[in-house]
Order: C-alpha cells, then sequence, then structure tokens
C-alpha cells in the first residue's frame, strides 16, 4: 500500500475514533450557522453563496463518524432551514439528510483530519446538495428552477476553502479525549 | 431478524426519515396547507438571536465608532490618521443615516397619505437558501399581521405576506417566482399579471399582443388580485416584445429599489386612483405663490407685501405687511412710550391712509362721489 494510500485510508485506532463534542456546541455551531445564512447577507451580499449550515452538517457527519447521528443532524439542520424558506418542510431537510448520512459513511473509511480530503469531500457534498435539490424541487414541487453547473461548481470550490477553514475552526472544539 | 435489524439498522432509520419527511412534503403539497407547528418552533427560537444580533451589531458599530477609532490619540500622527479614518467612517455611517431617515420619511409621507390602513415594519433576516426571494419583518400575528397581506414602500410594492408567526412574518418578495399581483399600465390602461422570475426583473405576463405598451411606461396595481389595492406603483417597463398571445414585457420593480429596511404592511387596504403622472423618487419643490396679476391688486394701491426674496415663510409676509402699515402711518415700531396710540392695524389690506388727516377728508354724505382712490381689495387667500 502506498504512502498516499496510508493517508486517505485509515491506518490507525486514532484517526477512526468518533469525535465528540459538548452539547452547546452541537446546539450552537448549526444555530449560528442558521443565522448566519438568513442575517449576514442581508449587509453582505457577496457571502449569500456560502451555504453553512450544509458545510456544518457535513463537518459533524464526517467527524461522528456514526451514520445515525449523522442523518438525524442533516434531517433537524434541514429542517429548520426549510422552516426559514418558503418551500415546503421537507426540500432541504432530505437533502441533507441523505448529505449527513452519506458524509458520516465515508468518514468511517477515510481519514477525514487530512486538509486535502476535507476540501474534495465538501466540494463533492456541496454539489450533490445544490443537484439533488434541483432534481427534488423539479419532481416533486414541479419547480423550474435553474442549475448552472459551472456556477455551482465554481460555488462548490469557494465553499470548500471556506469549509476547510470552518473545520479547522471546529476543530478547536473537540472535545479533548 | 434482530441480527438483520442491527446489521442494516443506519440504512432501515435513513429511509424511515427520508420517507417521513415526503410524507410530510407530500401532505403540505396535496393539502396545500403548511406544517405551521415546526416553522412556528424554529421562527421563535431564531427570531430573539438574530434581534440580539442585530442590537449587538447597532451597538457594537457605535462602540467601535466612539471608542475603538481613537484608542491610539497619543501619537498625533497617528491621531490624525485615526480622526481621518472616523470620519471617513462616520461619513459613511451619515450617508446611511441620511439614507434611512429618507426612507422613513417617505414612509411616514405615504403612510400620512394614503387611505390604507397600514403598519410600519423593520426588516430584520433573510430567507433560508442561497437563491431566497423572501426576508423576514418585525411586525406578527401579535400586531395584526395576516397571511396574505400586501407590502409596500413609498417607491411601490414589495411583496406580500406568505406567513405571519406571533413576532415576526415572512414576506415573498415581488422577484419571487411563486409572486403574482394584478396590474394595470398607466398610459395604455393595458391590464396584465405581475409575475417574479427570480431575477431584478419581473414579468407582466396575459396582456394581449393587440394592447399598446411602451418602454418606460408605468405599471399600478390594478386591484384584481384582491391583496394589493390600486394604485400602488409596480414597476417600469424595461423591454417589451411582441409575442403570441400575449406580450412579453418585462418591469423593473420600483419598491425594491432603494432597499427594504423599512416597509409598510397594509393592514387594511383602500383602493386608489391611477396617477395621471409617473411617481418620482425625487422631492418637489414647491415654488411661492405666484404675485397677483396686475389687474387685480397691483393697481389696487393695496398694502402689499415686498416680493419674496428667497425662501419667506407666512410670518414673514405678515411682518412685512404689519412694517408696512407703521410705515404709512408714520410710526417706528418699539419707539412709542406704553398707552402711546398705536398704528390702526385695521387698515391692514386697506389701501394707505393720508400721512394727516384732515377734517375735509371726511367723505360727504350725499351727492355723487369723487372719484377718490382706487378701491380697496380684499387680501387675497393665502
Amino acid at each position: 500500500m502506498s504512502n498516499s494510500s496510508e493517508r486517505i485510508l485509515l491506518s490507525s485506532e486514532r484517526e477512526g475514533r468518533i469525535s465528540h463534542f459538548r452539547f452547546w456546541v452541537m446546539v450552537g455551531v448549526p444555530l449560528a450557522a442558521i443565522l448566519f445564512q438568513v442575517y449576514v447577507p442581508l449587509f453582505f451580499q457577496f457571502l449569500g453563496f456560502l451555504e453553512l449550515p450544509l458545510l456544518v452538517v457535513v463537518y459533524f457527519a464526517l467527524m461522528r463518524r456514526n451514520q445515525v447521528s449523522g442523518l438525524l443532524i442533516g434531517a433537524v439542520v434541514g429542517l429548520a432551514q426549510d422552516s426559514l424558506s418558503k418551500n415546503p418542510l421537507g426540500m432541504f431537510g432530505i437533502v441533507n439528510t441523505l448529505v449527513g448520512y452519506f458524509a458520516s459513511s465515508i468518514g468511517v473509511r477515510l481519514d477525514v483530519d487530512n486538509t486535502a480530503m476535507r476540501l474534495v469531500l465538501i466540494f463533492f457534498f456541496f454539489v450533490f446538495h445544490q443537484f439533488f435539490y434541483w432534481v427534488l424541487a423539479r419532481a416533486l414541487l414541479a419547480q423550474q428552477l435553474a442549475f448552472e453547473p459551472q456556477k455551482t461548481l465554481l460555488l462548490g470550490v469557494l465553499n470548500a476553502l471556506v469549509g476547510v477553514s470552518l473545520f479547522y475552526f471546529l476543530d478547536k472544539l473537540r472535545e479533548k479525549a | 431478524m434482530e441480527s438483520f435489524l442491527n446489521r442494516y439498522r443506519s440504512i432501515t432509520i435513513l429511509l424511515l426519515v427520508v420517507f417521513a419527511q415526503l410524507v410530510l412534503l407530500a401532505v403540505q403539497v396535496k393539502n396545500d396547507q403548511d406544517v405551521r407547528m415546526i416553522r412556528v418552533w424554529t421562527v421563535t427560537a431564531v427570531t430573539p438571536a438574530a434581534r440580539l444580533i442585530e442590537g449587538f451589531r447597532g451597538g457594537g458599530a457605535g462602540f467601535l465608532r466612539r471608542y475603538v477609532l481613537l484608542h491610539d490619540a497619543d501619537a498625533e500622527n497617528r491621531r490624525l490618521q485615526a480622526e481621518l479614518d472616523r470620519i471617513k467612517v462616520e461619513n459613511i455611517f451619515l450617508k446611511n443615516e441620511l439614507s434611512t431617515a429618507d426612507r422613513a420619511q417617505a414612509l411616514q409621507v405615504l403612510q400620512a397619505h394614503i387611505p390604507s390602513k397600514t403598519l410600519a415594519a423593520t426588516m430584520f433576516m433573510a430567507g433560508a437558501g442561497s437563491n431566497s426571494k423572501v426576508v423576514f419583518v418585525d411586525q406578527g400575528s401579535l400586531r395584526g399581521v395576516e397571511r396574505g397581506m400586501a407590502v409596500v414602500t413609498a417607491d411601490g410594492i414589495v411583496g406580500k405576506v406568505m406567513a405571519a408567526y406571533p413576532m415576526a412574518s415572512e414576506v415573498v418578495l415581488v422577484t419571487d417566482p411563486d409572486f403574482a399581483a394584478g396590474v394595470i399600465s398607466q398610459k395604455n390602461q393595458a391590464r396584465g399579471t405581475l409575475k417574479g422570475q427570480g431575477t431584478p426583473l419581473c414579468k407582466v405576463d396575459y396582456v394581449p399582443a393587440d394592447e399598446k405598451v411602451e418602454l418606460g411606461e408605468w405599471f399600478y396595481t390594478s386591484g384584481d388580485d384582491r391583496i394589493f389595492p390600486r394604485g400602488f406603483p409596480a414597476g417600469v417597463v424595461k423591454s417589451v416584445r411582441n409575442g403570441q398571445p400575449y406580450k412579453e414585457i418585462y418591469l423593473e420593480p420600483s419598491g425594491l429599489q432603494r432597499g427594504l429596511e423599512d416597509v409598510l404592511i397594509l393592514v387594511e387596504g383602500v383602493h386608489m386612483e391611477i396617477p395621471s403622472a409617473p411617481p418620482t423618487g425625487q422631492p418637489v419643490y414647491i415654488g411661492p405663490p405666484a404675485p397677483p396679476a396686475a389687474g387685480a391688486g397691483g393697481v389696487a394701491g393695496v398694502v402689499q407685501p415686498p416680493p419674496a426674496t428667497g425662501a419667506g415663510t407666512a410670518a414673514d409676509s405678515l411682518k412685512s405687511q404689519y412694517k408696512a402699515i407703521g410705515d404709512a402711518q408714520n410710526h417706528t415700531f418699539g419707539v412709542g412710550e406704553p398707552g402711546s396710540k398705536p398704528p390702526d392695524f385695521t387698515r391692514l389690506g386697506q389701501p394707505p391712509a393720508p400721512a394727516k388727516p384732515g377734517p375735509a377728508a371726511k367723505p360727504p354724505a350725499t351727492g355723487p362721489q369723487a372719484p377718490t382712490g382706487p378701491k380697496p381689495v380684499e387680501e387675497p387667500d393665502r
């Protein structure tokens, strides 16, 4: 097995250990992310591209490495987003549930402390989130939303860059073993 | 069976959660009803935090301006630099304040002049999602806001209340694809339906191809939708194309042009007339009243106020008339002893009396009257 693959796959018990967070972190961080999304773009419109709730779901799902808690975090954050949007409840909920489940599934198998890996994963989940939301909106609500691949990919890169920094900050909030 | 469930526990829970949300979606779409409870919980949880942040932002900006920027006031050079920075920041702040004051004043004027019963509200957060076209305002059902109420600014329509929560309301903006309102063009009276497109421009649909609509023409609410009362500006035409069977008209909504910080919710809408002139965002200059025509007051020798020089008030005008009375009767104001004879103010608006009236000046009781001068005319109403 090559050195690079050792970085990607789990190579030690330390990397596979589940991260634990305090209760206030589990509640406060998603709430802050949702508040950021609904409040900050009022003053800085250029920050409207940031999907902080999604990034937070991906982070907790990856680091908790537990599929059930990952999907539940995704469902709660998604429903909260739905509640603050004009869409029927469940649109963001379903998408974020799936993101939480898949992210935690990947977190079990890969070294998610690796920065490059995080960059790729955030990019992937952002594009998945946007695409799957578009599919749901068309299929379930018959909404004719536009899906712009180039724009989505660009926003994916930007969110990935911000997400890596955010993850670094959130790592500081992990409970020490 | 138990081992099977344990083995597929995660995927089972995933399917259950997704299925539950699909059912939730289906119920809402089929019944066209919202699951209000969850939204109320979320909005009620988020609103106090958002308001708190807004309070901190306002207070923090003030603190930063008053203290932090003056922190290094010891060194002269730095102090001057900081002072310059502070003045620049203050300049931006004052511009914003001025803009806010303009908007607030415009709203007050609108509130006083439209017959509809309104409720002033402030936007404090936007809807979730990067393409969101909804906002939240700080007035809710506790203040009488209900779903479907129209939201306007002095510049035009903004949107309508989509959901009213106890302390806040969700407003869908005029640019949202789900927004629609009945409109009518000002000049050619073409009726149509204003629809949001998710872009800065809105579309006016269902205007027959044979109707005439011009570029730059204004559209107003028609009142047909029973939400927006007739007569509110909707926007100005930016593009018109002929199509079949309807024209393709794109409109720039006027209500969103100067920001959405302060809005009015129409609690009880009253229809108005469509104005004959397009609205303008600029303050209107109202000049002084025109001087009387030469054949009216000018020949009558009436004590007239001096011509207005600049911005004279009604008090200035009255003062001038009193001064003219005093001059005509050789009276200087402020020099007479207490108890001395005051000027005859009953002559205000009368022809000036002779300086030294003698007994012969009494008018004859009978006989033809000699022309004694121009007849007094009444002071025109002011």
